[in-house]
């Protein structure tokens, strides 16, 4: 299970909030990180069959099989396509993402 | 009243005896020449159980300064020590100690760099390593040398600090030489230097990223903390020298120390062992009316600006003497010294020796030679701003 962004966390706003050299709180998560995406992968849920190459082959770990459906953490993934390349039922398409 | 103990040891005996008092959990290090036998007797003194302490046999000099790094990064007080390419070597490390403060407390004995190969002493490999983000200290004596030792500690771990410092000693011409040196009681020592205990460790009731990457948005931000915590040591470094003046007796000026400058027409900067052939050549020159005086640079970094840039006309002349050289430019010491007297008002003339390279001697001729090119300088003849002193052959 991923932790969720915390959201309270603030960044320095002067000299004196920063953290000692080259350190920092651990086991937070600042911010969501999918700006690198061109393509996004989508599932499509009635040709998967659940064999979950996509999970094991994703190097971001953004691949949810907890619940019924494959979920893709859009948050983390950065659009590399490893995982509508190596699914067998060619079950997920790689979508250009809207320019923002 | 306590008994004074004076014993008669080397600068490396006199540095293994100051470490021991101030009591390191670790010491990783890997030896060489001039160091090696300083880290001998440390290793001695852990074997025999002296103080408890791990001391880590590591296969490099990179390695000896990672492993510190790594005690350090645990929230325990460290010690390494090294000389010339093992400084080198450790360059990559030196500076994630400075840019993490991690208080790391290393001993460099100075030496030359190959090539051509040299194990003698002068101020090529510190001179180096000057932006790595260290404190350096020079020391004068076996004696200056174990006391700069403790002080390190205190000035290394206070929190307005927390940067390492390297503090260094002349290969062969400090760390070899035997002087009677005093050594002090645990127990004052312990008063002066208390354990060390930090935040800036890695703790799991209190979990922190170390080493982190930090790119454009905040990495000036975290230079900026690292010069005003030099700049903080101006400060720290004279009041921790005073109040070891206090507690032991002795204290060496802080950042510079002068010797008979108050008249004095010409003086001649130094760095380190030279420092007492300077002064007694100095006290001969005076026997004779000539107006002469030392100062000696015990802080390269930070370096003591503000102290230069105030002495405006106080003298005629002021040479420094450089047991390195920056190729292609002038001695570190030098174009640093000029660049501090580059106030408005300053008049004094100035003049960059280049002298004890690779061990070589530096003599009381060769110093009076300075005074009187100084002298000569101030008198309108024309002399080169940098010369090389003591040459073969001319």
């Amino acid at each position: 299970m991923k932790p969720q962004v915390n959201q309270a966390f603030k960044l320095p706003t002067n000299q004196s909030e920063l953290s000692l050299g080259s350190s920092c709180v651990a086991g937070i998560l600042t911010a969501v990180n999918a700006g690198w995406r061109t393509f996004k992968p989508v599932i499509d849920q009635d040709k998967c069959i659940r064999c979950l190459l996509c999970w094991v082959y994703c190097p971001e770990g953004v691949i949810g099989k907890e619940n019924e459906k494959l979920e893709i953490d859009y948050d983390y993934c950065k659009g590399c396509g490893i995982c509508a390349h190596e699914c067998p039922q060619k079950a997920i398409d790689m979508v250009r993402e809207a320019v923002k | 009243m306590t008994k004074i103990d004076k014993r008669f040891l080397s600068g490396n005996e006199a540095v293994a005896e100051g470490v021991r008092l101030c009591r390191p959990q670790v010491i990783a290090a890997y030896p060489i020449t001039p160091q090696t036998t300083l880290v001998e007797k440390l290793s001695e003194f852990v074997a025999d159980k002296e103080f408890p302490c791990e001391y880590m046999l590591v296969e490099s000099e990179h390695s000896a300064m990672a492993a510190t790094m790594g005690a350090s990064m645990m929230g325990v007080r460290t010690f390494t020590a090294t000389s010339s390419q093992g400084l080198l070597y450790m360059c990559e490390m030196l500076n994630f100690v400075s840019g993490s403060r991690f208080p790391v407390v290393m001993v460099n004995a100075n030496r030359s760099t190959a090539t051509p190969w040299n194990i003698f002493g002068d101020h090529r490999d510190a001179m180096a390593m000057r932006d790595s983000g260290w404190i350096q200290l020079y020391t004068e004596s076996g004696q200056e040398s174990m006391d700069t030792v403790i002080q390190a500690y205190r000035i290394a771990e206070d929190p307005r600090i927390l940067t390492p410092v390297m503090v260094n000693l002349d290969g062969f011409s400090l760390t070899h030489t035997y002087d009677l040196v005093e050594v002090p009681d645990q127990e004052v020592v312990d008063r002066f230097l208390p354990a060390y205990q930090t935040d800036n460790k890695l703790d799991l009731k209190n979990p922190k990223s170390q080493c982190i990457s930090i790119g454009p948005d905040f990495h000036t931000e975290i230079r900026l903390q690292q010069q005003d915590a030099m700049d903080m040591a101006k400060k720290v470094i004279a009041d921790v020298d005073a109040q070891f003046g206090k507690e032991f007796g002795r204290s060496y000026g802080g950042l510079v120390q002068e010797y008979r400058c108050d008249d004095a027409d010409y003086v001649l900067v130094v760095l380190g062992s030279v420092a007492g052939v300077a002064r007694t050549v100095v006290d001969e020159l005076r026997k004779q009316g000539e107006k002469v005086g030392v100062i000696r640079v015990r802080s390269l970094r930070p370096f003591p600006n503000e102290y230069f840039a105030s002495l405006k006309n106080r003298f005629k002349a002021l040479g420094v003497l450089d047991r390195n050289l920056s190729f292609g430019n002038q001695g570190g010491v030098y174009t640093e010294t000029k660049a501090a007297l580059f106030t408005p008002g300053n008049m004094i003339q100035t003049l960059n020796f280049i002298a004890g390279l690779g061990g070589r001697d530096i003599t009381k001729v060769n110093i009076a030679e300075m005074f009187s090119k100084l002298k000569a300088v101030s008198e309108g003849e024309a002399e080169n701003e940098m010369q090389f002193i003591g040459l073969r052959w001319s």
